[in-house]
Order: structure tokens, then C-alpha cells, then sequence
């Protein structure tokens, strides 16, 4: 009889469970200490500028599209939803605020977050998991040059600046669908839905959104740049490595939303 | 010079070099040879500070590595060229920036040179005109010579080959052994040449050393090892399928059967 075959299930999940927090607490740790690294690397010469800008480009300009798609979605269903709600109780002159309200301050920088991890996310950690596996990293380091400053520096600094100026894009469509909805499909006059819009939209609504899509772009690329560096084995490897920056980033976006939202307002 | 003293590293409950003592003299080339896993690619690696052992020296012109912090480090790996297992290029760029890598964060010769310069190094090595082709483009041996252009683009005075002749057909092989003499012989680099190809290793070696459960257990010059009378070094060289490496393992399968 084995030691583990004497306990029950539930001292066994208690083990499991346990490992899981052990191994999560962990990567955060490596995640914290890559974060200070960058920090440290930032400043240092030569500049990455070059591939900062590439960077952005790959974060920003291959983002759009699904970014765009899913904010002027998110802005109509909205509309429909907050005018179906709102006629129960007569104040359908309100969807017009609502609609720019929650896009601003929530769905713009949280869709957009997560888009975003679902597509810059994996591809972060596998580019660079295929780099770890396949010895590129250590290469690098053998060619003079340290992994975190080439790899991790322009990628966390692109998706950093990046996110933000998606999320102007997402606001704006959003809000565009919001309108198109309730003005050509619902009937809404549009001078009142356009009042509506801009008399309870501070800037303030728009600025915490964009500081909150900075900060998940800054945690998205560094999770998923963290598990790039430490895939192991092969294409599976790779693999795993992918799924568990995907899973972690987008989690991360919706656990950080949460607390900024308790900071901000 | 390279001096290894008890050199110990491990991962988690794997003990893969145990106390190892290797001398690496200067401007020879010395042939580490060792069965798969036995840890030759981890030895090469804690030499160029790629991997931190926990206990030994690696003294390098005197200097030891492991006491250094990663600062000093970066000075210490200039002196350093690697030829990687699976040659390592970047993908993402083509043959020509893949050469030229080193040569531009190190800022060793003005942009308008560069192609010059990336061109002779492949030259060296005997390929011409690839410069614009991408790495997938490459058979194995290409990656393998490009691999070597841009380990010694920097000007090394250390060379660390993982395997280079692994996975080539033997003309290629031959090729390669040529190359890493020839380097040796006009840039007169001191290095390390890891092989489980004795045909190679007799070729190329100033000296052998065999590597076998985390201890160089004989160094000698290729004719001493090719006539040793330690009985694990002779069924290496030998290729014999039955000798003392393999009995260990036989002896498992007979008791894993009972
Ligand atoms: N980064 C690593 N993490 C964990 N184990 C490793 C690592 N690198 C090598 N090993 C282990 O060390 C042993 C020796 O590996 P290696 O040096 O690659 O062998 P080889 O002699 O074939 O080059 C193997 O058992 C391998 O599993
Ligand atoms: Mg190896």
C-alpha cells in the first residue's frame, strides 16, 4: 500500500490544491521578478527603439480588426439591451448615456484586454517558447545580448503604449454601435441619443479606461513573455506554454479590472 | 586557457556532472565524447555561464566564472563563440542578419560594412550568396555552417561546438571537421567540440575526453584513447553493444522481468 493510496480524497485534493497555489504563487513570483528586471533593462543602452516599434505594430496593428469587431458589437447589444430594460420603466432617453458610460469605463478596456491576450498573448509566449526550446535564447545571450532586454523590454513597452490607443478605437466604435442601433433600428431620435451621450460622459470615464488598458497590456505581455521562458520540452511544450499565458492573462485582466475599478471610482 | 575543478551540477533529484576536472589547454581543440544524456551539452552550457552550477570552478585565463555576477558575465562571454546542438538560428531574421547579429550589438564595424563583413564570415565557412534566404530555407548543414559564420563573427577566442557534425551525411560531416580544423589552425582558437561521432573526434581532437556518470573518467590524445585499457572508455570508442556502460542497464531489465 503506497502513502497516498492510505488517505482520503479529500486530504489528496487538500495536496493538489495546495501544489497549485505553491505553483502559482511561484509564477508570480518570476512574473514580479521579470517585471523589475524590465525596469532595470529599460534604461539601459543601446535603445530597442527599433523593435519597440515593431512591436507596436505587431500588438497594434494585427489587434484592430478583432478589437474594432468586438467593440461595435459590444455597443449594440448594449444598446438593445439597456432600451428593452430602460422601456419598463420609461427612460429609454438614457440608453445613449449608459451605453457611453460602459463602454468608457468597462467593456472598451476589458474586451479590448481580452482580445488582446487571446491573440498578442499567445503569440507572445509562442514565438518565444519556440525560442527557448529551440536554444534561440541562449544563443542570444552567447551573441552579447540579454534575452529579458531584446525580448521582454520592446514587447512589454509596445503593449503598454499600444492598448490604450486600441481602446480609443473600441470607445469610439462602441458607441458608434450604440447609436446605429437605437437611432436606425430602434427608432431613438438621434439629437437627444447624442445629448444623452455627452451629458454624463466625464473625461474622467475615458482616462481610467485607457490608464486600466495600459496596465493589462503591461501584465499581458509580461505573463505571457514569463511563460515563453520557461517552456520546456519540445512543440508540446510550446503548446502548454501558449495555453497557460492565454488562460492567465485573460485572468489577470478581469482580476486587475476589478481592483483598478475599486481604486478609481 | 579553461580550467574546470569539481565541477557539480544538477537538476532537482538528477545529478548530471558530479565533481567533474576537465583541462582545456590553449589553441587545441579538445573532443568531449559521452553518451546521450550524459550531460556534455550541460557542461559546455555551465561553461559559457548559460547554466549556474551549484558547486567547482571554471577558471577562464584565470578568472573564475562562477564567482562573477551577470555584469561581468557579458564581458566574459565576448570572449566566446557557440555552435549550438540545432544551430539556433533566429528564425525571424534572415541568414545574413542571423551573421551580422553580434557584430551589430556590439557595434564592431559601421552599418554600410556589415554585408561585407557577414559575407567573408560565410565564406569562411564556404556559402556565398545566401545572405537574403531565410533559415527554414536551409538544409541541416547550411544551418549548421551559418550557425558556425555567426559563432565566429565576433572573433572568439573560445569555440564551443555542441555536436557539430550530428544528424549530417558523412560528406557533410567531413566538411564540417575541415572547417573546425581549419578555424583552429588560421585563427588558432582554443575549443570544445562535443561528439558522439569518434570518426570526427579522432579527426579533429589535439585531445579526448570521455565523459560517464558526471565525471571525465580519461583524458588523452586520440591514439591513447583509441588503444585505453579502461574497459568503459574501449566499448565507447569501440561501439560495442555489450561492455560495462550497457551491463548496468541489462542488469535493470533482467530484474524489471523476474
Ligand atoms: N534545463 C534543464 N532542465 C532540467 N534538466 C535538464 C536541463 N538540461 C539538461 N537536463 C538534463 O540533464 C541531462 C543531460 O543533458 P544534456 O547535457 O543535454 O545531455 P547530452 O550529453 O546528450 O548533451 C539530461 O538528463 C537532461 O534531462
Ligand atoms: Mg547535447
Amino acid at each position: 500500500m503506497t502513502d497516498s493510496g492510505g488517505k482520503n480524497g479529500a486530504a489528496r485534493f487538500a495536496e493538489r490544491l495546495g501544489e497549485r497555489v505553491y505553483a502559482m504563487v511561484l509564477d508570480l513570483g518570476a512574473i514580479f521578478t521579470l517585471f523589475v528586471q524590465v525596469l532595470s533593462w529599460i534604461v539601459r543602452p543601446p535603445s530597442e527603439f527599433r523593435n519597440i516599434v515593431k512591436q507596436m505594430e505587431e500588438v497594434g496593428v494585427r489587434s484592430l480588426p478583432v478589437v474594432l469587431v468586438t467593440a461595435a458589437f459590444t455597443g449594440m447589444v448594449l444598446a438593445l439591451q439597456s432600451y428593452s430594460g430602460f422601456q419598463r420603466f420609461g427612460a429609454t432617453s438614457f440608453v445613449g448615456s449608459v451605453v457611453a458610460l460602459s463602454i468608457t469605463r468597462e467593456l472598451g478596456p476589458v474586451f479590448a484586454g481580452l482580445m488582446v491576450s487571446g491573440r498578442v498573448g499567445a503569440s507572445m509566449a509562442a514565438e518565444l517558447g519556440t525560442m527557448k526550446v529551440t536554444e534561440q535564447i541562449d544563443a542570444l545571450v552567447t551573441l552579447a545580448t540579454n534575452p529579458v532586454k531584446y525580448l521582454v523590454v520592446p514587447r512589454v513597452v509596445a503593449a503598454t503604449i499600444v492598448l490604450p490607443i486600441l481602446v480609443v478605437f473600441a470607445d469610439l466604435l462602441g458607441i458608434l454601435g450604440g447609436y446605429f442601433v437605437s437611432v436606425y433600428l430602434l427608432g431613438a431620435n438621434p439629437y437627444v441619443y447624442i445629448a444623452k451621450t455627452y451629458q454624463y460622459l466625464e473625461f474622467k470615464d475615458i482616462y481610467t479606461g485607457l490608464i486600466k488598458a495600459s496596465v493589462f497590456g503591461m501584465l499581458i505581455a509580461l505573463i505571457s513573455c514569463h511563460h515563453g521562458f520557461v517552456a520546456q520540452g519540445g512543440a508540446e511544450g510550446v503548446g502548454r506554454a501558449t495555453t497557460r499565458a492565454v488562460v492567465a492573462s485573460s485572468m489577470i485582466v478581469l482580476i486587475s479590472d476589478y481592483f483598478m475599478t475599486s481604486f478609481m471610482f | 586557457m579553461i580550467a574546470i575543478r569539481g565541477l557539480s551540477k544538477r537538476f532537482g533529484k538528477n545529478v548530471v556532472l558530479d565533481g567533474l576536472d576537465l583541462t582545456v589547454p590553449k589553441g587545441k581543440n579538445t573532443v568531449v565524447i559521452g553518451g546521450s544524456g550524459t550531460g556534455k551539452s550541460v557542461l559546455i552550457k555551465c561553461a559559457v555561464g548559460l547554466l549556474r552550477p551549484e558547486a567547482g570552478e571554471i577558471l577562464i585565463d584565470g578568472q573564475d566564472i562562477l564567482r562573477m555576477d551577470e555584469r561581468e558575465l557579458v564581458g566574459v562571454r565576448r570572449k566566446f563563440g557557440m555552435l549550438f546542438q540545432g544551430a539556433a538560428l533566429f528564425d525571424s531574421m534572415d541568414v545574413g542578419d542571423n551573421v551580422a547579429f553580434a557584430l551589430r550589438r556590439l557595434k564592431m564595424h559601421p552599418e554600410r560594412h556589415i554585408r561585407e563583413v557577414v559575407e567573408e564570415k560565410l565564406s569562411m565557412v564556404g556559402l556565398r550568396d545566401i545572405q537574403r534566404l531565410m533559415p527554414a530555407e536551409l538544409s541541416g548543414g547550411m544551418k549548421k555552417r551559418v550557425g558556425l559564420a555567426r559563432a565566429i563573427a565576433s572573433e572568439p577566442d573560445i569555440l564551443l561546438y555542441d555536436e557539430p557534425t550530428t544528424g549530417l551525411d558523412p560528406i557533410m560531416a567531413d566538411v564540417i571537421n575541415d572547417l573546425i580544423i581549419s578555424l583552429r589552425e588560421s585563427i588558432g582558437v582554443t575549443s570544445i567540440t562535443i561528439t558522439h561521432d569518434m570518426a570526427s573526434a579522432y579527426k579533429i581532437a589535439d585531445q579526448i575526453a570521455m565523459l560517464y556518470k558526471g565525471k571525465i573518467i580519461e583524458v588523452g590524445t586520440p591514439e591513447q584513447i583509441r588503444t585505453t585499457s579502461n574497459p568503459v572508455v574501449a566499448q565507447f570508442v569501440q561501439g560495442r553493444a555489450h561492455g560495462p556502460i550497457t551491463d548496468e542497464s541489462e542488469e535493470f531489465v533482467r530484474f524489471v522481468h523476474r
